[in-house]
């Protein structure tokens, strides 16, 4: 037998028909929708008088656009308002189980999977959302999807897709203090550019990646299509199952055991054979912060803001844009740059962890006072372990206020936007122009280095403030 | 989603020389809270489009009237970012039915297969000589023919042949989507399912 990637193994076990001459008929596991891409799915069903196929396989949530403060009043915003109702009717009608705002298992789609055991190693998930990629944490094929793929899940559990090349990305030895999966990302996306992985499926390898915890693999994984890959997976170990025993939906008892021991199969064989190989050394990545507006542009934050010199044409032209909206001159160091927000949450860095970090980091300091800061948490279980470790009275006394969860300021879908010309420090994924609201400035960072502008009021170095 | 069936387009293109234009600048997320798939092309490029008060930006080339057609030509790594597949819709609605680029990112490619509305992929020297070509003439017009696969600059008659999945291109000749596909599979995804 032909020797395989960990990518090919679970692929090939869910194709259900390779189309001549197109895409592979592709059989999803599991399937998370939330209130913005599935309406006009669940329209399109209606107009062909569909039911849901398999609708024990999918779950929903609403997260996009759904208020972070006072969820238990009405949703105020009339069109947000109705996408929630859309949700909520469609799961009712089609009995697709709905974790609806305020109740237990509220949160972000891809918080909440994990969390609940849903997602599992070997799976194929997809989801109407581009960070989907998150879940490739555990060894599954997991990446987002548009709308009318989400109607083909829905219609028939299966999409079709070509398959993609594979890549593998190998980050080897030991981090350093303050360097956190968020640096790797931000690390490799800056040295690959946001194409660079591009018509690609990631594996992540390597000793660096094997210590990280699941939050750190999730956040990994999670911009994984910031480099233009649909997704990013690792194999599952010891630090995978660990965590996914107990869960709500994680196999109990017998069927465990057995989970397990196939879950262990699923590792690239040696001799397998990538279209791309990256080697990265953890010793060369420092703190990362981005200065521009896609995450390419992004640097250790104790570097400077490239110079121009060797950029030509629609390369230099593109680059100059981004530096002219963010106000930054090339060439200039990013340290001491003034900051007015920090954004602390998203699918990227929403989880329990973040949450310690950052907690952990502003201990007895105090919120420089020319800074707004959103703390989010990924979902109401996330939230509930934020009280339960008593993090809550830390950040209360350091300056600090939790909100409620969801996708918030990541998109600025509801009311959590950025002023127009105000900078953010944000925890989240993308720094595209407006993407955290109309004229805003952001700068991607991890946990650590936004908790250390919490507290300065400018952009600082994390390892310099113990 | 049913759109017109794609056959040969011969029109001018509206040049778009900016590189890596995310979905989030095609249609901002402010924008997705409809619940039907009407009127996204009133909001394409929304903040690169608009003032604020709502006014034209002069500079922006969908706002230059000696620009028009059916083709957007874009800088390279087009699409990338959200999966929102509002993108594909806004930039159908608003009337185009090809985009040329010599890099387009994945799911924003297949989203626009899926809608209808044709990614074409040329090299970067082509896709400089189109920008070129429209910079000197804004009425240069272009054929695309999707049965040749081919993309031609009519003025010069320089030409460029483009790939498509042959499946993907009986569907867009066609007008037909994946969905009657998968359904008309039930018993083999049954089968499937039972064999797993």
């Amino acid at each position: 037998m032909t020797s395989k990637t960990l990518f090919d193994k679970i692929w090939d076990a869910h194709v259900v028909k390779e189309v001549e001459g197109g895409p592979n008929v592709l059989y999803i596991d599991r399937h998370f929708i939330h209130e913005v891409t599935s309406p006009v799915a669940f329209l399109g069903l209606k107009n062909r008088g569909l039911k849901v196929f398999r609708p024990n396989q999918t779950t929903a949530t609403p997260d996009h656009n759904v208020p972070t403060i006072n969820q238990h009043i009405a949703v105020k915003d009339e069109l947000s308002r109705t996408q929630l109702e859309m949700l909520k009717a469609n799961c009712t009608e089609h009995g697709i189980v709905h974790h609806d705002l305020g109740s237990e298992g509220h949160g972000v789609v891809h918080i909440i999977g994990p969390e609940m055991g849903l997602t599992q190693p070997g799976m194929t998930i997809v989801c109407g959302d581009s960070h989907t990629s998150t879940h490739g944490a555990f060894g599954a094929i997991a990446f987002g999807i548009g709308t009318s793929e989400v109607e083909m899940v829905l219609a028939s559990q299966c999409i079709m897709q070509p398959k993609p090349k594979k890549m593998r990305i190998s980050v080897n030895g030991k981090l350093a203090e303050g360097v956190t999966a968020k640096d790797i990302a931000l690390y490799i996306i800056s040295q690959i550019s946001t194409s660079g992985g591009t018509g690609h499926f990631i594996e992540y390898t390597g000793s660096a990646i094997k210590s990280l915890s699941m939050e750190g693999r999730m956040t990994l994984c999670n911009l994984s299509i910031e480099c233009g890959a649909r997704g990013g997976m690792i194999a599952p170990d010891e630090t995978t199952f660990e965590y996914v025993k107990g869960r709500k939906y994680a196999p109990k008892g017998a069927e465990w055991d057995k989970a397990v021991e196939k879950w262990k199969e699923l590792k690239s064989d040696d001799d397998a054979v990538f279209d791309t190989e990256l080697t990265f050394d953890a010793a060369d990545i420092e703190p990362m912060i981005t200065y521009g507006t896609n995450p390419g542009m992004g640097m250790g934050i104790t570097q400077k803001i490239p110079t121009t010199d060797r950029m030509v044409g629609s390369d230099k032209t593109s680059f100059e844009k981004s530096l002219q909206y963010m106000g930054y001159n090339a060439g200039e160091a990013i340290k001491g740059k003034p900051v007015d927000y920090v954004f602390l949450g998203s699918c990227t860095n929403g989880r329990i962890e973040d949450f310690r970090a950052f907690t952990n980091f502003v201990k007895g300091k105090k919120k420089a006072p020319n800074v707004t800061v959103w703390l989010v948490p990924g979902s109401k279980q996330v939230e509930k372990q934020i009280r339960e470790e008593g993090l809550v009275e830390i950040l209360e006394e350091a300056g600090f206020k939790l909100r409620q969860p969801g996708c918030s300021a990541c998109l600025a879908m509801n009311d959590d936007k950025i002023p127009s010309g105000k900078y953010s420090v944000s925890t989240s994924n993308r720094n595209f122009e407006g993407r955290q609201g109309p004229g805003a400035r952001t700068l991607l960072a991890s946990p650590l280095t936004a908790a250390a502008a919490a507290v300065t009021g400018v952009i600082s170095d994390p390892r310099e403030l113990k | 989603m049913a759109y017109d069936k794609f056959s040969t387009i011969t029109s001018p293109a509206v040049p778009l020389t900016i590189e890596n234009v995310d979905t989030d600048q095609i249609i901002p997320a402010r924008f997705l809270k409809a619940i039907e798939r009407k009127g996204f092309g009133d909001n394409l490029f929304r903040d690169w489009r608009f003032e604020k008060d709502g006014s034209e930006k002069a500079g922006f080339p969908i706002n230059n009237k000696k620009y028009s057609g059916k083709i957007l030509v874009a800088g390279k790594n087009f699409g990338s970012g959200s999966s929102r597949e509002h993108a594909a819709w806004a930039i159908y609605d608003y009337g185009f039915r090809v985009v040329v680029s010599s890099f387009f990112a994945d799911i924003f490619k297949g989203n626009a297969l899926n809608n209808g509305l044709l990614p074409v992929v040329v090299t970067p020297q082509f896709l400089q000589k189109i920008f070129d070509a429209i910079e000197k003439d804004p009425d240069t017009t272009f054929e695309v023919n999707l049965e040749k696969q081919t993309f031609t600059i009519k003025q010069t008659g320089e030409t460029t042949d483009f790939e498509i999945n042959p499946y993907k291109k009986h569907c867009l000749q066609n007008g037909l989507d994946d969905i009657d596909y998968l359904v008309e599979m039930q018993n083999e995804i049954e089968s499937f399912e039972a064999a797993k």
